[in-house]
């Protein structure tokens, strides 16, 4: 992946100046009508009166994010108090994808660190078995997971084989499962950022520390780990935000109590619920809290790169 | 210097590491080898068996399979061919277009389907369809992945350009060459690599998808994905081990051949 991109070249070449209008139009178009346009459309209907059937009637109302945030009593006239049905949804989304990253970030940043400490010869043979899963059909991986994690499935077939259970681990339809599925899902965005910042992290460094007579845990806390720190931002936020808006792994592996985000948005508009201006309103609550999150991560990437 | 301690390695790294290619690739062989069993049952270990290979293709559900492969197949193939010329276009006017204003905004709005999250996207597509009376069928859901799929193909065709030099082309010119001639014959062919990366990350993506197009699709038009969805959410049934297991050799297949192109590509 970076060999194209490190090989350099000159950078603004100009060959093709006289006709780079031409060249861009069709993405202008497709993604213009079909990306951009869409999500303004979007916008606008978080601010419509709901119709029953699904769809909307066009009456500018702030009904939408008025039910997501404020509970005004049972005939909409009493007082408004804060609502925590759906914040507490997104509450538990943020938590659930929050332990996810966490889980990710152990298991990935010593794995990236192996991959980037091998010889150069095998590092792109260890990236490229990493990347093969996250190719794999989502859905498929996430059905997998339900395959496996089942109470009479493999692994509590295998554990109590083993006799380290005597009854099976019942960890489908709960929290746990989806973080889990979660983690599966999205642990090589850990890895390969990380990869990326340790290959060139410069080893001298940690010689100096050790030199210096930093134990080597030391070094890691107190010299790698900051010199790699922009990697784990990237690989953070790559697994937090698709968890957060994640639909298939709580969906299949938490059952209906658990409920996040995605299914929240999902029932507004397949379910029998059906309000679209409200499904709207939650998908732009969730849009600004990822958007707010990239903006961050961008200052601290654009910070890191002026510290280099 | 021959005492120098190793600084580099730290116990307990290399057994993360491979748990961690354990808990990535367990889950797809335990799927993979149970798609073998002759077991009506998904639990019980019965030998092996071909069966549930031949009840996708032939058994009750296979109709509706069959559909459902031909659906996401022509979706992932004319989606991913447009995209990727698109994408090739669009990144001929990024990395050979000089510099000028419109360049950031483009490449903003390249990214955008990758920023955006799935089910946002899903939303606002669905939305949109609607409020311009788009019936919601097997166009729809072509129109939809042809979008999202371009920054796919965009990422290695721009990576893959910014490594070949100007020289070439320029070369090409001083011998009189027209600028549609240095493009076709010079600079196409030494991105050749990047565009067939590019489209095979777009097939993929395509052929994967099932948020945006279980929010898109009209009644009765299913791809794979949704159809291995509906079935499951009705129980997990061994014919679904199998077609998993089919599209989790397709895709591997499709990734290593991408592999092997990039590698050939740095070794010339």
């Amino acid at each position: 992946m970076a060999a194209g991109a490190a090989s350099g070249g000159s950078a603004a070449s100009d060959t093709y100046a006289k006709v780079r209008h031409w060249l861009l139009m069709p993405s202008w178009l497709v993604l213009g009508f079909f990306v951009f346009a869409p999500v303004c459309v979007m916008v606008i209907y978080s601010f419509l009166t709901k119709e029953f059937r699904g769809g909307v009637i066009w009456d500018p109302t702030l009904a939408a994010y008025d039910q997501f945030f404020f509970d005004r009593g049972l005939f909409g006239d009493g007082d408004p108090t804060l609502q925590w049905t759906y914040i507490s949804i997104f509450w538990r989304s943020t938590w659930q994808a929050g332990l996810a990253t966490i889980l990710s970030l152990l298991i990935g940043f010593p794995t990236a660190y192996y991959i980037a400490t091998r010889p150069a010869n095998t590092r792109a043979l260890w990236v490229f078995l990493v990347t093969i899963p996250y190719w794999v059909n989502l859905l498929i991986r996430t059905v997998s997971m339900k395959f496996l994690l089942r109470d009479e499935g493999p692994l509590n077939n295998f554990l109590m084989n083993v006799g380290l259970i005597n009854d099976p681990v019942h960890i489908i339809n709960t929290n746990l499962a989806v973080q889990l599925g979660l983690f599966y899902s999205y642990l090589p965005f850990m890895v390969l950022p990380i990869y990326a910042s340790v290959e060139r992290y410069n080893f001298t460094m940690s010689e100096a520390a050790a030199d210096l007579y930093a134990t080597k845990w030391t070094t890691l806390r107190r010299i790698v780990l900051p010199a790699v720190k922009p990697g784990v931002i990237a690989g953070c936020i790559l697994v937090f935000v698709p968890s957060l808006g994640a639909f298939l792994a709580p969906d299949l592996l938490g059952g209906a109590k658990n409920f996040m985000i995605g299914s929240l948005i999902e029932e507004q508009f397949k379910g029998n619920a059906g309000n679209w201006p409200f499904g709207a309103a939650a998908s732009m609550v969730l849009l600004s809290m990822v958007m707010i999150l990239l903006l961050i991560f961008s200052r601290q990437q654009r910070r890191a790169g002026a510290a280099a | 210097m021959s005492a120098k301690i190793d600084v580099k390695t730290y116990t307990g790294f290399r057994f993360i590491t491979l748990l961690c290619l354990f808990i990535l690739y367990a889950p797809l062989l335990v799927v993979t080898v149970y798609s073998f069993n002759a077991s009506e049952s998904i639990t019980t270990w019965d030998g092996v068996s071909l069966r549930w290979y031949t009840d996708v293709f032939v058994g009750p559900e296979s109709g509706k399979f069959q559909q459902a492969a031909i659906n996401s197949f022509s979706i992932a193939i004319i989606a991913a061919t447009t995209a990727t010329a698109i994408a090739t276009a669009a990144a001929t006017a990024i990395v050979r277009g000089g510099t000028y204003h419109l360049r950031a905004p483009s490449l903003g709005l390249i990214s955008l389907p990758i920023m955006v999250p799935e089910i946002v996207l899903a939303v606002a597509t669905l939305i949109f369809f609607n409020s311009i009376g788009f019936t919601r069928g097997y166009m729809t859901i072509l129109v939809a992945h042809t979008a999202f799929c371009i920054p796919f193909a965009y990422l290695p065709i721009q990576a893959r350009m910014q490594g070949i030099e100007d020289t070439y082309e320029h070369a090409a010119m001083d011998l009189y060459a027209t600028k549609a001639q240095a493009f076709r014959r010079i600079l196409f062919p030494l991105m050749m690599p990047g565009i067939i990366s590019g489209f095979l990350l777009a097939f993929i993506v395509s052929l994967d998808d099932f948020i945006i197009t279980n929010f898109v699709k009209g009644a009765g038009v299913e791809t794979l994905p949704t159809a291995i969805f509906g079935s499951v959410k009705q129980g997990l049934k061994p014919n679904i081990m199998a077609i998993s297991t089919m599209l989790l050799g397709l895709s591997i297949v499709m990734v290593t051949i991408s592999y092997f192109i990039s590698k050939w590509d740095n070794t010339k």
